[in-house]
């Protein structure tokens, strides 16, 4: 494919008013960048509107634009999941993570693990939750660079070879600079931009699904009917409706447990500005439930069949559809304009994540086991050095690693991160568990999952549970999950049985409201 | 890190009953026999894709209620 000149310059020039944007939002609000928690929250003084497109921002990511449509481009009706999914976090979000904010805010917490570390007073199970924040985001970064690779093959940029390196390499030092330089404040202002150049490019596309189509009948009508719905499970087995609503519940559970997300949650002005989100931000399931049919809007306009992209499918495979679609169905300009969109959409969260995981290795691994002594300055400046290392891990990861590996692990980094919920979310409701039962709890779900997924050759990640010769095949963090309560309660129970030991909460509960 | 032993008996308030209303969504997106099909269409869209996104604009109604009528 030949490079598309007017789609790369509009490309080129909104990655160059985003880099602007980045570097000035040092400014914005103005607090002492040498303080974790200015850098790596933000100050936390987000209010209800720039918290709702932070958060879109965060967790709407520019490889759910592509991988998202992808799945429904190749296996139809299963891609939907992500909406059940995304809109069942909500009410979770309500009643929990004010809890989580309030004390957090009340005894300084920034990570997941620091909550965990005062509420527990176990260190190495605050150790735990924070090495599977950081092992579960790691992929997760990577998978965003995959997603600017595709958009930038899109545009007819080679991505071959090391001179194919180069257009992701400047991506990600424009990034890195950014985040170093601005925090949180950085991927704050560029959502903002973001989350409007995708609604943009969203409207743009249901528009020309009424133009060409006539509307949203005749496009579901070139959808073949087995992808249309989910195919009725057999007898003695739950099916796919299992693995569906798994999934969706799931990846729901598993997504406030993530550190990025964690870190937008906290980085919010008031409690209410979390509860007012959670009715605010099912507006981008919605979006997303639109990007979902680009994936049939792909399988109508019959990309695959066009000769001009059959190099990139087969490079990029099923993940090319949205990219084709968009080259196919929009004017240069706007298909440079809809690729910035996704583009920027994996700066934003990149960028998250490398704060968020740089938060958790300064404050629960180096300030907990290497320097305790250390000023608030010099906590500061380790965790933008980290910043810097964990792109430049995932960037690695990127170029030196074949992408299935990338998307495997981002499918294992769901179930890893699952297994913290015991302690961070149940936690926020009861002590009830003893530290180390937890631990246990915590190991037996992490080698369950990881083994299950080993089994099924990084395929997917479902596990068939048999009751009375009943099959019901799911998705493995759940049984995980399950496995994980299981041992945290029977070992809760037997250390309470043969000891009595002493409970270290820094937390009393009048700090959880 | 100061740990200090909690054990005063809490003063806990009552949670709003309207905070129930938040576990309708669950079921209803859960239990997928309630929406795989495809009739009837609403606006060309299969059943299954509207059932489904009608349960987004639901569910955030649902969470505006109840923002409203708790503290």
């Amino acid at each position: 494919m030949p490079v598309n000149w007017i789609a790369l310059t509009v490309f080129v020039l909104c990655f160059a008013g985003v880099t602007v944007l980045g570097f000035a939002s040092a400014h914005w609000r103005k607090g002492d960048l040498d303080l974790l928690h200015e850098w790596g929250l933000g100050g936390g003084t987000f209010g209800t509107l720039i918290t709702w497109f932070l958060i879109g921002g965060d967790i709407y990511t520019a490889y759910t634009f592509i991988a998202v449509p992808a799945v429904a481009f190749g296996a139809g009706a299963l891609a939907f999941f992500a909406v059940p999914y995304t809109t069942l976090i909500y009410p979770i979000t309500f009643v929990v993570f004010p809890r989580m904010w309030s004390v957090c805010r009340r005894h300084g917490y920034i990570t997941a693990a620091d909550f965990v570390r005062g509420r527990f007073g176990n260190r190495w199970l605050a150790l735990a939750v924070a090495l599977t924040g950081l092992l579960a985001t790691m992929p997760y970064i990577a998978l965003q660079l995959v997603g600017l690779e595709v958009v930038i093959a899109g545009l007819g940029v080679t991505t071959e070879g090391l001179i194919g390196h180069l257009p992701l390499l400047i991506a990600f030092v424009i990034l890195a600079a950014f985040t170093y330089t601005s925090g949180l404040r950085a991927p704050a202002t560029i959502a903002v931009v973001k989350d409007l150049m995708i609604y943009i490019v969203i409207i743009a596309a249901v528009g020309v699904v009424v133009r060409t189509f006539g509307g949203f009948g005749p496009l579901f009508a070139a959808v073949p009917p087995e992808k249309l719905i989910l195919p009725t499970p057999p007898a003695g087995s739950t099916g796919v409706y299992g693995v569906y609503a798994s999934l969706a519940l799931g990846s729901a559970a598993a997504l406030f447990m993530y550190p990025h997300a964690i870190t937008a949650i906290l980085s919010s002005s008031t409690r209410n500005v979390i509860r007012r989100n959670s009715a605010l931000l099912p507006a981008y399931s919605l979006v997303l439930a639109f990007l979902t049919l680009l994936g049939f809007m792909a399988i109508a306009v019959g990309v695959k069949a066009k000769p001009e992209y059959a190099a990139l499918f087969a490079r990029y495979s099923n993940q090319f559809a949205v990219p084709a679609l968009i080259l196919d169905i929009f004017p240069p300009w706007f298909a440079g304009f809809s690729f910035a969109a996704i583009g920027i959409g994996a700066l934003v969260p990149a960028a998250i994540m490398s704060i968020a995981a740089a938060n958790l290795w300064t404050r629960n691994i180096h300030l907990e086991f290497i320097n305790p002594r250390a000023t608030p300055a010099e906590e500061s400046r380790m965790a933008k050095l980290v910043s810097l290392l964990v792109k430049f891990g995932a960037l690695v990861f990127v170029l030196g690693i074949p992408k299935e590996y990338a998307i495997n692990l981002q499918l294992l980094g769901g179930v890893w991160i699952i297994q913290t919920l015991p302690a961070v979310l149940i936690g926020l409701y009861t002590r009830w568990f003893n530290s180390w039962a937890l631990l246990a709890g915590w190991a037996v779900g992490m080698a369950f999952g990881t083994l299950v997924v080993d089994a099924n050759a990084f395929k997917n990640a479902t596990y068939v549970l048999s009751v009375g010769g009943y099959q019901l095949p799911g998705y493995v963090a759940i049984y995980a999950l399950a496995a994980n309560l299981i041992v945290a309660v029977v070992v809760t129970l037997l250390v309470n049985m043969v000891l009595r030991p002493e409970r270290r909460d820094a937390t009393v509960a009048a700090d959880y409201v | 890190m100061v740990h200090r032993i909690d054990d005063s008996p809490v003063r806990r308030k009552r949670p709003s009953p309207w905070l129930w209303l938040l576990l309708i969504p669950y079921p209803a997106l859960l239990w997928v026999p309630f929406y795989n099909r495809v009739e009837p269409q609403i606006l060309g869209f299969p059943f299954f894709y509207a059932y489904q996104m009608a349960f987004v604009v639901l569910t955030a109604i649902v969470t505006a209620l109840v923002y409203a009528v708790t503290d």
